[in-house]
């Protein structure tokens, strides 16, 4: 069974958001994580930078494919994690911890309401993987 | 993130369509994940590439390749066949040789490479990719008419066993001493009870052995080097880093980094071209073109940069278009990432620094010298 933690909230694009005030922690899901392989190289905007729900905000690199990384929610990056830049098997072994991707001040809170719950994003992932 | 683009290709027909190797549930059992390769279902991993591709660095891998397709002729004309298909010299193999050649057009594309054996005097085996099964068939009937050929690719099996300690793993279970066995030569014996061609050639860069066994013998051989090389930490080895080992020796994989449209020159296979032997499919169009020289060279390269180059990127120079690249990965022994790819002749040498265009924006990379890993296969 693929780890979906219940306090997140999830695309199906394979990304989480934790929520927490005006600013969202992003990453992608254990279940990303594995249909990727090995993580060799993550693409992340600056700091600074604005990103828009649902469009593309970096890429993931495994050692055999690549896979545009979209953003949950609309805002301003305020945090990028730049231990990625070193470790990129972070996101292979801890995607929801130290896996994690950017944090984002949201300009657009009531879209946190447009995400997938754990429970709809657990039948989501059941239902792709059959 | 979206659904992933694999940049193991060919890529093959629909799920319902694609051939199994004898051990495919064996695959399924040891927990790999599947995918499609050339036509054929095959393990693309097991525990990850990453990790497979170390335990064939470090210690031993078992590999199943029997998706890859046999060929035998047989008969006084054999020799004389194999002349006219191939572009090395046959001629000067030894019972108990193997060669690496490849067939060509008459305007000197290349239509496959593969490993040739001779078995008896006059009884050779040529072993083809699994993608172009069909393609070579067709090729090897239709161009070598008066030999008897056979098709022996679906009651093969084909397991290659690579690393440091393969041989020691493989003599445990043989027959017969396999230490002597030079590389690209091969002895028969039975190894697990199972009698095999064992044969000491890979596409790794490590020593080790591929055995050719019947298909019904594959599945009990199989686990019995898993059983056998538990000590030495064997693991099963997937075609993601079958296909990461082989790119940090520049062996080249057909369809990715040569095919029709690319000639055994530019792709740096002149040595196993030998117009001396005599007429062979595709040597006039060769020796012309050694005469003119050829205007781009397959080189390696490494990324200044943790991005990965992929099969299809741009090469450029200066700003301009100078090349593609053909195949690229993220290196797991050099801990970066490298690509193998066609650059103008003039910029070939190493050491000549150049971009790859990755999602629109240009990455620096240098020509490397290749293999980028030293080889440890047995000369």
């Amino acid at each position: 069974m693929v780890d979906v933690p219940e306090e997140l909230r999830y695309t199906k694009e394979h990304e989480w958001a934790r929520v927490e005030g005006d600013r969202a922690r992003v990453g992608i899901t254990a279940f990303a994580q594995e249909q990727l392989g090995d993580v060799v190289f993550v693409e992340l905007p600056k700091v600074g930078a604005t990103v828009m729900s649902m469009k593309t905000f970096g890429v993931v690199e495994s050692v055999k494919a690549v896979s545009d990384l979209f953003a949950p929610l609309t805002g301003e990056v305020v945090e990028v994690n730049a231990e990625l830049g070193k470790k990129p098997e972070l996101v292979n072994s801890d995607p929801y911890g130290q896996g994690w991707m950017l944090v984002i001040k949201l300009a657009k809170p009531a879209e946190a309401g447009e995400l997938m719950t754990a429970e709809a994003y657990r039948r989501f992932v059941e239902s792709a993987a059959h | 993130m979206p659904e992933t683009t694999p940049a193991t290709s060919p890529a093959g027909p629909h799920a319902s369509q694609l051939k199994r190797t004898p051990l495919f549930d064996v695959h399924v059992q040891a927990g790999a994940k599947m995918v499609p390769f050339g036509g054929w279902e095959m393990p693309v991993q097991y525990t990850g590439i990453l990790d497979e591709h170390r335990a064939v660095r470090r210690a031993v891998g078992l590999f199943d390749i029997s998706h890859m397709g046999e060929f035998e002729v047989e008969g006084p004309g054999a020799l004389a066949a194999v002349q006219r298909l191939t572009t090395n010299d046959a001629s000067t193999l030894a019972l108990d040789q193997v060669q690496y050649s490849l067939f060509c057009t008459p305007e000197g594309g290349i239509v496959d490479d593969l490993t040739l054996y001779r078995l008896g005097t006059d009884h050779y085996m040529l072993t083809v990719n699994a993608s172009t099964i069909d393609k070579d068939w067709a090729w090897v009937t239709g161009h070598a008419g008066g030999a008897r050929w056979r098709n022996a690719s679906a009651e093969t099996a084909l397991l290659a066993v690579q690393g440091p300690r393969a041989e020691a793993l493989v003599q445990r279970l043989a027959d017969r001493d396999v230490t002597g066995i030079r590389y690209y030569h091969f002895a028969r014996g039975a190894v697990a009870g199972a009698p095999a061609l064992i044969s000491r050639t890979g596409y790794t860069g490590e020593d080790g052995f591929e055995l050719y066994v019947a298909a019904d013998r594959a599945a009990a051989l199989w686990h019995a080097l898993m059983e056998a090389g538990r000590p030495d930490g064997i693991q099963p080895i997937g075609l993601g880093a079958r296909d990461t080992l082989r790119l940090e020796m520049k062996f080249a994989l057909y369809g990715n980094d040569i095919d029709e449209t690319t000639n055994p020159l530019e792709a740096g296979l002149g040595w196993v071209v030998k117009p001396a032997k005599g007429e062979f499919i595709g040597r006039d169009a060769i020796e012309a073109l050694r005469g003119r020289g050829v205007p781009r060279k397959l080189i390696g390269f490494e990324m200044q940069e943790r991005a990965v180059p992929r099969h299809g990127y741009r090469l450029l120079a200066a700003g301009a278009e100078a090349g593609l690249v053909t195949s690229g990965s993220f290196s797991p022994s050099l801990e970066r990432s490298i690509g193998i790819g066609y650059v103008r002749a003039d910029l070939a040498a190493v050491g000549t620094g150049l971009d790859v265009e990755i999602r629109g924006q240009a990455h620096p990379a240098r020509v490397a010298k290749t293999p980028f890993h030293p080889s440890r296969a047995k000369k």
